[in-house]
């Protein structure tokens, strides 16, 4: 996949990343938090990242609903309990939208770069790396299994619950073997041999990262303005849900 | 020299007494049933035991004149080059040329040196123009020519392959033992391949080994080898190998003990044409 | 009888794996399904059990549609043998590996057993009857998850890659296996790039090349075939090429085995050695 947002450094990105990150936390205004969340749209556009994207608000809608209805349960005001779900869509968003755009090795490579220990950064983009080979792996063991009567969609809870281990367990076992195989192989090509490891790619600011980071900049000092000294609209809705006694429990 | 090995928690050695020499630049095959000690002998090549499989190793073994014992796998690494049978598990980046570099990088190879190995490596195993292709977009056979180079580039004096064809396909697995075959011979590259499917490789070793239950049991040229007791040990011979000796069998003299389709066609030749 | 119309088939937003595919296993036959890395093999024998089920056309399993049947119920005649049996081994026991279906598909107790015992000496695996199905090693734990699959006695039987990492001796075994299943008048079918194992068992051969069946015939004549040989990125039988390499003796086209090429030779060469004197035995 190649984009112009593709093919930034994974520094600048994350920067900006952390800009969203930090003007949703500030504000609790609805519109402010919406318009947060809208202002990403056109890097994903930028991306050609839709389909994806939507995807993965599609995945955090489950948590969406949750935040909402615990934020109503607990006495907030809709408006509120609105204005914190869209915060955790606006944060959600900034954070899945670096994950999608940034290649695991350039993750690697960022990570390094900025002193992270090497072992740490590879186990990190190997384990991304892997996951695709893991569902595909899994997919398989569901099969082999299904092929020997397994049926997964039948039985009360507790029955469902058992019919996974023959799922996990030759899952977990091949995972294991995969990662002695990919261990003697790692050993095999000297990985640990030096504390100073070198790397024949390196990651160059360009000067769109730049410009990305000076963005970044200039979007959070324009929020910590608005923030201080420009009075926000409030949303009112003439609803409210009764407020729920909770009980005196002594 | 006298090299034995039990894996831990094991009650017999998987190894017993082997006793080899490997001569600079030989095309050496291991075979032998499953079983029966030529991963654990290769895995004693590069250090893989003792330091990472635990167990009790005894006897001596020098590589390219250094004393194995003692160093860490990553140290040999230099000498001894090792490629597995699964390519998927070998390969761990996402473009094959940084795969490449992997080796070179761990060791701390200067960038500019790495470049050039990396470019090189990628040259002799015919993948230069697969350089920014992501692994899982390649052939199985490309997988492992990729893991081949990342191996190369480390500079070894001696290359081990475990099995390299088992998950390839006919072609693909000719066509990688030829690649193989070319290094040993344009770069003087010591190779000790390890496989099952000796109709293949047969025709580019000069020397086979066979192990049985932990034992060197036959060590000379393929011509040699592929006899009676080869058989009985169970190893796949090539068919006209076989077919050779249900001639003999019948009571027909047969002068030579051809491995390869083009020495089977000459002595039938010379056989009909008396 | 295995039926396969008009199959077409594709992973959700995939390219088209199958195209448009036709053919028929008789119960009883033995056939080999061949043809390059991602020709289609698996996805194809996924569809016999009902994993996967056609987007176009229709599977019959002797004369039902998978689209109107379960995996399981499917299963119970159709055992499929996948290629790892690391995907499938579980149990804690070897015996209990073996139940394992048997409970799925509810049989009794007491036939479990009988049928557990009863496979375990077939494929030699007695002693390792209590034994965790992990510390055996890779060929037995092959065995195992065959005998995973036969215990249940499925009508046809399919194996995924049967040959892959196993050594001459396994071969033979498993080879033997194969004639031993025939004679019991199962349908076998082996998805399998092994050539020369095929040139010794001589099945029926389906060539699949990109999705399609590029040919269908005996093993002779597929394996002597050097255009589809190519396609196919498979490579002749050595007896194969030995014979097309000695092209003034005029061999007949069949010979692609050793023991037929045998048999052959010993007639021409015993005319071309008439004067030598009769060997010892």
């Amino acid at each position: 996949m190649d984009s112009p947002i593709h093919r930034l450094d994974p520094r600048s990105k994350f920067i900006l990343t952390l800009g969203f990150f930090a003007c949703s936390l500030m504000f609790t205004n609805i519109y402010a938090l919406v318009i947060i969340f809208i202002a990403q749209i056109p890097g994903v556009l930028l991306a050609k990242t839709v389909g994806r994207w939507l995807r993965s608000m599609r995945g955090g809608l489950f948590l969406g609903v949750f935040i909402f209805v615990m934020n109503v349960i607990f006495g907030t005001t809709i408006v509120s309990s609105l204005a914190f779900t869209m915060r955790f869509f606006a944060i959600m968003s900034a954070f899945s939208f670096f994950f999608m755009t940034t290649s695991a090795d350039d993750l690697g490579l960022a990570l390094e770069q900025v002193h992270v220990p090497y072992s740490i950064s590879f186990t990190f983009t190997t384990a991304v790396r892997l996951v695709p080979t893991m569902a595909i792996d899994a997919q398989t063991v569901v099969d082999a299994q299904r092929s020997r009567g397994l049926e997964l969609d039948k039985g009360n809870l507790m029955k469902r619950i058992k019919n996974y281990i023959p799922i996990l367990i030759p899952l977990i076992i091949s995972a294991i073997r995969r990662s002695v195989e990919l261990a003697e192989a790692l050993e095999s090509r000297a990985f640990g041999a030096t504390e100073n490891r070198t790397s024949i790619t390196t990651l160059r600011m360009k000067a769109s990262d730049i410009a990305v980071i000076i963005g970044t900049f200039i979007g959070l000092a324009l929020a910590a303005y608005v923030y201080f000294y420009v009075p926000l609209p409030t949303l009112v809705i003439p609803f409210e849900f009764p407020p729920i006694e909770l009980p005196r429990l002594f | 020299m006298d090299l034995s090995f039990t894996y831990a928690g094991a009650d017999k050695p998987s190894m017993e007494n082997v006793d080899l020499s490997i001569e600079k630049g030989e095309f050496v095959i291991l075979t032998g049933p499953s079983g029966c000690g030529k991963t654990t002998f290769c895995r004693c090549l590069n250090g893989l035991i003792p330091n990472f499989y635990a167990g009790d190793l005894r006897g001596e073994l020098k590589v390219d004149g250094i004393d194995v014992r003692g160093k860490s796998t990553a140290e040999l690494a230099t000498h001894v080059g090792f490629v597995f049978q699964n390519p998927e598990n070998q390969l761990f980046s996402l473009s094959v040329e940084r795969d490449v570099a992997f080796g070179l990088e761990n060791l701390g190879i200067p960038r500019e040196e790495a470049l050039k190995r990396v470019e090189w490596a990628m040259e002799v195993t015919g993948i230069l123009n697969l350089r920014n292709k992501a692994p899982y977009e390649l052939s199985g056979g490309q997988q492992q020519r990729a893991a081949i180079a990342g191996v190369l580039a480390m500079r070894p004096g001696i290359i081990v392959l475990d099995e390299p064809t088992s998950f390839l396909d006919p072609k693909s697995a000719e066509e990688i033992v030829a690649v193989i075959a070319k290094l040993n011979q344009e770069l003087n590259l010591t190779t000790l391949l390890v496989e099952h499917r000796l109709d293949v490789v047969s025709k580019y070793a000069n020397r086979v080994i066979v192990m049985d239950k932990g034992k060197v049991a036959l060590d000379g040229p393929p011509g040699e080898i592929y006899g009676d007791e080869a058989r009985l040990i169970g190893i796949g011979l090539p068919r006209v190998t076989m077919l050779f000796h249900l001639l003999r069998r019948d009571g027909f003299q047969v002068k030579k003990n051809p491995t390869t389709v083009q020495q089977a066609a000459e002595e039938l030749n010379r056989m009909l044409n008396q | 009888m295995i039926s396969v119309e008009n199959v077409s088939f594709n992973y959700p937003s995939g390219p088209e794996v199958l195209h448009d595919m036709n053919l028929r296993i008789n119960d009883g036959e033995f056939v080999a399904i061949m043809g390059e890395n991602g020709a289609g093999k698996t996805t194809l024998v996924k569809m016999f059990n009902g994993l996967l089920k056609p987007v176009r056309g229709r599977v019959l399993i002797d004369g039902v549609e998978t689209h109107q049947k379960s995996v399981a119920q499917l299963s119970r005649d159709v055992g499929l043998i996948f290629q790892n049996p690391d995907h499938q081994l579980f149990a804690e026991t070897v015996q209990g590996e073996l139940a394992f279906s048997l409970r799925n598909f509810g049989f009794s107790e007491d036939v479990i057993q009988r049928r557990v015992t009863n496979l375990l000496t077939a494929l030699d695996l007695e002693r390792y009857a209590t034994s965790s199905p992990f510390v055996l090693s890779g060929g037995e734990r092959k065995r195992v998850a065959l005998a995973a699959i036969l215990v249940w006695d499925p009508k046809h039987v399919i194996m995924d890659e049967p040959t892959i990492g196993q050594d001459y001796l396994q071969k033979d075994r498993l080879r033997h296996f194969i004639m031993q299943l025939k004679s019991q008048e199962k349908t076998v079918v082996i998805v399998t790039h092994d050539v020369e194992f095929v040139a010794e068992c001589k099945p029926r051969v389906i060539l699949l090349s990109q999705g399609k069946v590029i040919a269908d015939g005996s093993a002779v004549d597929i394996l002597t075939n050097r255009r589809l040989v190519e396609q196919s990125s498979l490579v002749m039988p050595q007896i194969a090429s030995l014979m097309n390499n000695l092209n003034s003796l005029h061999a007949p086209p069949g010979i692609i085995d050793a023991y037929s090429a045998r048999e052959f030779l010993k007639d021409k060469l015993r005319r071309a050695v008439t004067t030598r004197p009769p060997p010892e035995r």
